[in-house]
């Protein structure tokens, strides 16, 4: 059975999910649910990314998408070390804090 | 079933689902509550890969997301004892502008996108590129060299994350000498 969903639904779908993220990113305080929300701004591209392989029946996107999800590991590792050592410092990760870079 | 196809249901049922849970994802206050949501948001985004005929991107979104990430972001969660709403609200201006913003952008992106009435639809059914065959083909031979920049880097943001969470005992050995 063939899908019969036009691009522009996808396209729309993945914009409001990449905003809900930008919003998500300047509305939070804490570190880790801005970085949550980072992930859902990627994988709404990502959802896009599949969406457009699917429509040119080109495998070139799905392997983008699988190289964009170790980028994805590998700075989440980074960032939530980074993040743990940040509190193990200054006992908090509330960025509104953090700014100061001092005390 | 109302004119629409079951493919066409499924995808609204699912994309109504992932903008529900995303949504709660950033209004919730609870950190703990805030994983769990995005995690049933990337179940709805996996559910759309199958949609879309890319089963193994399904499959190893669901493993690496909501098996490895997920788990690794609530570890963190639970060892900074932040499973209780401590966050304190952001000054009431601040969302206000974020909200504009984002209503905004939301705006200009429906408004570029509703020029262009180019229907194209989305053929799914009939391709077989998603499959693990298919693309260890497409990976193994096109694709071999930023395959293996991805082990290097993968391999580095390991030994950077656990040089980075690493107790630094150097430092305070350093400092009571001193």
């Amino acid at each position: 059975m063939l899908n019969g969903i036009p691009i522009n639904f996808y396209i729309m779908l993945s914009a409001v999910l990449f905003i809900i993220g930008v919003v998500g990113v300047m509305a939070r305080r804490n570190a880790i649910i801005i970085f949550m929300c980072i992930e859902l701004m990627l994988n709404a591209v990502n959802l896009l990314l599949v969406a457009f392989s699917t429509l040119h029946n080109d495998a070139s996107g799905q392997v983008f998408v699988f190289f964009i999800m170790a980028v994805a590991a590998a700075e989440v590792a980074v960032g939530l070390a980074i993040l743990s050592m940040v509190y193990r410092n200054f006992k908090t990760i509330d960025i509104d804090l953090l700014s100061r870079l001092k005390n | 079933m109302l004119g629409y196809t079951i493919t066409q249901w499924l995808f609204g049922i699912l994309s109504f689902l992932a903008i529900m849970f995303a949504l709660m994802v950033v209004f919730t206050r609870n950190p703990v509550n805030s994983v769990l949501y995005l995690v049933l948001t990337f179940f709805c985004i996996a559910g759309h890969y199958l949609l879309l005929n890319a089963q193994f991107l399904a499959v190893v979104h669901i493993v690496v997301y909501a098996g490895a990430i997920m788990v690794l972001f609530l570890f963190i969660i639970m060892l900074m004892n932040l499973n209780a709403d401590t966050e304190p609200r952001k000054h009431i201006a601040t969302r206000l502008i974020a909200g504009t913003i984002g209503g905004m952008l939301l705006f200009v992106m429906v408004g570029a996108l509703k020029g262009s009435e180019q229907l194209q639809l989305v053929h799914g059914g009939s391709s077989q590129i998603g499959l693990v065959k298919n693309l260890g083909k497409v990976l193994f031979s096109e694709f071999l060299f930023p395959f293996e920049i991805a082990s290097v880097l993968l391999l580095a943001a390991l030994v950077g994350a656990i040089m980075i969470g690493k107790r630094d005992t150097n430092i305070n050995s350093k400092e009571t000498t001193n």
